[in-house]
């Protein structure tokens, strides 16, 4: 919204303050101000009221004429104009040689054959309007040569607040509020705003009006006749354009002044329209033409202004074309109301329409308001047009009356939210030049909330605390820390856990953490021949695209391992992200918290590959919990898992995720020569298993003994089985068994396993571990594991 | 007899002279010191002799022995200190110059961002929280005084679910469940709140290089006896100074917000021209950072805390914005673009 200093200071005197300064202090303590602030009419020197004398048209152009200008002193000065509305007699808008408008400064100049002694300026020229079509035309009566500055309002300066930080400030969306907000910064009186007094108007009938629904809270209008005046004054004009709203005419330029000042959106209506004015919605849905011309589908939550049952307006919203004020209007009604707040937004939300007057109704304006806006606008409009005629009594239905609002606190209270020391008289004089009205008895503050702060703005006391800290400025406030006791904090195991895995996975294994969106990615999914598989789906996905929530970051990592495939021959990523798995009894998602581990290779073989992380997670889990995993083969499920070497992974016995192969028709779309390995578990689940903690062995003073046997092993026989043979016989002298050398060929695999044996009270007997190592064999033998070549 | 042991003598001179390593020189000891050496068998050889010639001889044999040894050993010192010499002077000179090998892992630079924050939280006493990504309306809205009809509300911010729940759109979200999680301990112990919660959201908008529908967010609360706006903007001015590793002017102005009342956004000085204006900060020497203020009234008492004992400031920090602000990133969809040319520059910021 764009403000006018001059506007503001119709209601307070900032005479001597630096505006620049104030505009700031507003900025920090109001709403938000846009950086740039335009100095209108600065850049503008040496315009004045000229008379035209005379017009001969110009030998040689059918477009310019040739003039002669009085522009005071009675003087005439010839100038050549190119303008289509010159005219004997007329007043303009005289540029004189040595005028500057922006870069330009004026001088004489010859123009096809004729020296032009100045110019004859269109508003546009000068900058209060947009208007190019033609010089400016100046009805006023003011003597020629007087500086048109003098006259007119051209200087001003303009600042824009961001509307979005009025949001909550109803009584901000004019200039009468404002300048309210000026007033109390600056330390200066609000003057009150001059308004004609209705009560004169008491003895004519009334309109026929009546509210008809709960959504609109008051209802004013009156009727007016004998409107002669076409065009606004030129200042009312100039506020408009500076404004950001462009002249009409005289009737709808003073409605838009009166939003612009007052806040209060106002209609016209032709009231032949509108004979029995109704405030009600319709039961049935119904296409309705608005003064712009547009067709709008009217449904049955939409409040409407009715004549009888035949709509004439979006009630807050925008009037009929129907019910315009046109060319034989003789009376018109006008029209001042609140309307729900909440509905009106829902509205423009349904429509897709949003006007200057729904945006204000949105805010919920004070209905105190409205029947102050007509006496302002019956003001405005005697002052401009003093043959009108008021031809009703003011007609008001005020169905919806806000609570009053008064707020109890004491002075510690204030302290106690503030931190630092904010007397009594200060707070006083704030909350009184913000319009509260306030007592103060032995540091109890009783405080009045002014209707047009009570609509929902200020409702609790901790708002009257940024009332009170705002005015006094947030630059001016001490800074301390607090004088809370302290207690030892603990992270959760969760969040420690993920540190430490993201640690061990970064710095040791040299993958990479990247990020991805929650929801599938359909196409490119899609490109590796991978079907976005059923889950909870996102309700208003603006893009079909995305509308799928993950069960996997597998598949997304898959997608992320494409992309950088030329990235480098050998790297890993990581992810720790979330994931949905359908919803539970109370159809409440199950989401559970990821860690997805793929490994991307040219140069290792897949076994390798594969093996390798399998450490990786066995090394996190050793790590953090100094534990072991243990693995269970598993069925693929998805369609980018590699039916073999397809493995559930254990933690204390629970299944916590999965580590596998990418299948073979997933791992070409990606890289045909590349190996492909993924795991995925479960955070919370890895997190909710105890630590072991580090269990201290002190070393041996005795000499260990090794014992190695070389066995073949057949196909299908997993090293787990193995262990199985000597877990129970190795005793307290067990310490380690590794496998020190493997010998494969097509038909054998064969591997070496070295027993570690140590006693920390004695030395080992040969016989002892012979005996251990007698009886693993034999186990082995049981399960067909037998010693190389026996 | 003594012109054996002369020409011994002289024999071990000159076989060691001739000697250049260690394998011939062995050879000479064993020759003449080995159990079947000549000097062992001049030893030998004196059963014959005489007590007295014995006496003399076996003395002269001794010196003899004393002598092949210690000159056999400054010969092996001599070929040790030569072996070195040569390995030292057969080792070629590398070229340090040459490219250098900096594979390795890397963090999302939104985890390191994070990581800074928590850790200063953390050493102020502060616990972080995690929380799901999947919400209630009431987590998300209600809780937080949202009033049914306000616009964050409305379908086109908010990612909505087929179940009726939603992708959080606030960590703020978090909120209600970490009052009333430490709620308890506040009101019967005396331990004050103090969490941060860290965590993803969403808002269902067209992405551009300024806007993502997946950012990062951390919300932080104190909740205590007395917790002033004082204390608020001390604990913001100390994060962001941390944050950004020098001193940070920040500023509040009102900001509207349902869960916070006074409400604030927090601007702090610009970074690049620290405060005199550039293209950064268009001009104006302040960037906008940080939406924060005191926790709604309504919401300590939808947490199960009185707000007429206790006070509380919360505020929410845009982590991808700090990620990009600190790291010079300008497209945010940089963050979630998986692509490791960009995001495996960020391999540690502690």
């Amino acid at each position: 919204m764009f403000l006018s200093m001059n506007w503001i200071q119709d209601f307070v005197d900032l005479s001597g303050l630096d505006k620049i300064e104030l505009i700031h202090k507003f900025s920090l303590s109001t709403a938000e101000v846009e950086n740039e602030i335009f100095y209108k009419g600065s850049d503008i020197s040496g315009i004045v009221v000229a008379e035209i004398k005379s017009v001969e048209p110009h030998p040689d152009s059918k477009k310019l004429h040739l003039l002669k200008v009085d522009a005071g002193g009675g003087e005439l000065t010839d100038v050549v104009c190119g303008a289509p509305n010159v005219r004997e007699g007329m007043k303009t808008a005289f540029a004189k040689v040595g005028a500057k408008i922006g870069e330009i400064t004026i001088s004489p100049r010859p123009l096809a054959g004729y020296t032009s002694n100045g110019m004859c300026c269109s508003e546009a020229e000068i900058g209060i309007s947009d208007d190019n079509s033609g010089i400016m035309e100046i009805c006023d009566d003011v003597p020629n040569g007087t500086d048109l500055k003098e006259i007119y309002e051209i200087e001003d300066i303009i600042f824009e607040v961001d509307n979005k930080s009025l949001t909550n400030r109803p009584d901000l969306w004019g200039h009468y509020g404002i300048a309210r907000e000026f007033a109390a910064l600056a330390g200066r009186e609000l003057k009150p705003i001059e308004v004609d007094d209705l009560k004169a108007y008491d003895s004519l009938a009334k309109i026929d009006m009546k509210i008809e629904d709960p959504l609109c809270q008051r209802y004013s209008c009156l009727q007016v006749e004998n409107i002669t005046r076409t065009i606004s004054p030129v200042n009312m004009r100039i506020r408009l354009y500076y404004c950001g709203m462009r002249g009409i005419n005289f009737l709808a330029d003073l409605t838009n002044y009166l939003m612009l000042e007052m806040g209060q959106p106002m209609h016209a209506f032709d009231s032949r329209k509108v004979e029995k004015i109704r405030i009600k919605r319709f039961d049935k849905p119904f296409v309705f033409r608005t003064l712009d011309g547009v067709d709008r589908n009217i449904d049955e939550n939409t409040l409407m202004i009715c004549n009888g049952d035949l709509p004439v307006a979006i009630a807050g919203i925008m009037g009929g074309l129907d019910s315009e004020i046109v060319d034989d209007t003789t009376t018109l009604t006008l029209e001042s109301a609140t309307f729900d707040a909440a509905s009106i937004r829902k509205s423009t939300v349904r429509l897709s329409h949003r006007t200057d007057a729904s945006m204000r109704y949105e805010k919920s304006l004070d209905p105190e308001m409205t029947d102050v806006a007509i006496a302002r606008f019956v003001n405005l409009l005697k002052k401009y047009d003093s043959g009108i005629k008021i031809v009703s009594s003011l007609t008001d239905e005020y169905a919806f009356h806000y609570d009053d609002v008064t707020l109890n606190f004491d002075k510690k209270f204030v302290d106690r939210y503030t931190g630092i020391e904010i007397n009594n008289d200060e707070i006083v004089k704030t909350l009184t030049s913000l319009g509260f009205k306030v007592t103060l008895d032995n540091d109890k503050f009783t405080v009045g909330v002014p209707s047009w702060r009570a609509t929902k703005d200020v409702t609790i006391k901790a708002d009257i605390i940024e009332e009170i800290t705002r005015i006094y400025g947030y630059d001016n406030f001490d800074i301390n820390t607090t004088r809370s006791p302290l207690y030892p904090v603990r992270t959760a195991t969760v969040k420690n856990n993920e540190d430490r895995i993201k640690d061990i996975l970064v710095k040791k294994y040299d993958l990479h953490e990247l990020h991805s969106y929650v929801w599938a990615y359909n196409d490119e999914l899609k490109a590796l021949n991978i079907p976005v598989e059923n889950n909870v789906k996102l309700a208003n996905a603006t893009n079909p695209n995305i509308e799928t929530i993950r069960n996997s970051i597998i598949p997304t990592q898959l997608c992320q391992v494409k992309l950088n495939s030329s990235y480098s021959a050998d790297f890993g990523i990581f992810e720790i992200g979330r994931v949905v798995n359908g919803v539970d009894e109370n159809n409440l998602c199950i989401e559970n918290k990821k860690l997805a581990v793929t490994l991307f290779s040219k140069t290792k073989d897949i076994k390798t590959l594969y093996l390798e992380l399998r450490d990786m997670l066995a090394v996190i889990t050793d790590d953090i919990k100094h534990k072991q995993l243990s693995y269970q083969t598993a069925e693929a499920k998805h369609s980018y898992e590699h039916p073999v070497n397809l493995n559930t992974i254990l933690i204390d016995g629970k299944e916590i995720g999965t580590i596998g192969i990418v299948h073979p028709t997933v791992a070409k779309k990606i890289d045909k020569k590349a190996n492909i390995v993924f795991a995925e578990i479960d955070i919370n689940e890895f997190s909710s298993s105890d630590s072991l903690g580090i269990i201290y062995e002190e070393p041996s003073k005795f000499p260990p003994i090794d014992y190695d046997i070389s066995l073949d092993i057949p196909s299908g026989v997993f090293y787990s089985s193995l262990t199985e043979c000597w877990k129970n016989e190795g005793g307290e002298i067990l310490k380690n068994t590794k496998i020190v050398d493997t010998y494969d060929t097509d038909t054998v695999h064969s591997i070496t396993v070295r027993f570690e044996f140590s006693s920390n009270e004695r030395t080992l007997s040969s016989s002892e571990v012979q005996d251990i190592m007698d009886k693993v064999i034999s186990n082995l033998k049981q399960i067909g594991v037998n010693l190389r070549n026996s | 007899m003594d012109n054996k042991i002369t020409i011994l003598k002289d024999e071990i001179n000159e076989k060691l002279a001739k000697t250049v390593d260690l394998i011939d020189l062995d050879k000479i000891r064993v020759a003449y010191l080995g159990k079947k050496g000549s000097i062992t068998a001049l030893l030998k050889g004196m059963k014959d002799l005489s007590a007295e010639e014995r006496k003399s001889f076996g003395a002269e044999v001794n010196k003899l022995k004393a002598f092949a040894a210690e000159k056999i050993e400054e010969k092996i010192t001599e070929l040790k200190e030569k072996e070195v010499e040569k390995e030292i002077a057969s080792m070629p000179q590398f070229d340090v110059s040459t490219p250098v090998d900096l594979t390795r892992g890397s963090y999302h630079p939104i985890t390191l961002v994070q990581r800074q924050c928590e850790k200063i939280f953390k050493s102020m006493g502060f616990t972080v929280e995690d929380y799901p990504e999947v919400v209630t309306d009431y987590e998300c809205f209600e809780s937080l005084n949202i009033p049914k009809h306000h616009p964050a509300r409305d379908m086109q911010d908010t990612y909505y679910l087929d179940n009726g729940q939603l992708l959080k759109s606030q960590t703020s979200a978090a909120q209600n469940a970490i009052l009333k999680k430490y709620g308890k301990n506040l009101i019967e112990n005396g331990v004050p709140i103090k969490a941060i919660f860290p965590g993803r959201c969403f808002r269902n908008e067209a992405t551009d290089a300024c806007h993502e529908n997946t950012f990062f967010q951390m919300e932080g609360v104190m909740v205590d006896k007395d917790i002033s706006i004082s204390n608020l903007i001390f604990f913001m001015k100390t994060m962001l100074s941390e944050v950004f590793q020098k001193d940070i002017k920040v500023r509040l102005r009102p900001g509207f917000f349902p869960f916070v009342e006074p409400g604030f956004e927090l601007d702090i000085s610009c970074l690049i021209c620290g405060g005199d204006g550039c293209p950064s900060c268009k001009h104006s020497g302040w960037l906008e950072l940080c939406p924060c203020g005191m926790i709604h009234p309504n919401v300590l008492s939808e947490g199960g805390i009185d707000p007429e004992k206790y006070t509380g400031f919360a505020f929410g920090l845009g982590l991808t914005r700090l990620a990009m602000m600190k790291y010079g990133i300008k497209d945010i969809r940089d963050l979630n673009s998986g692509n490791l040319k960009s995001l495996s520059q960020f391999t540690d910021d502690e």
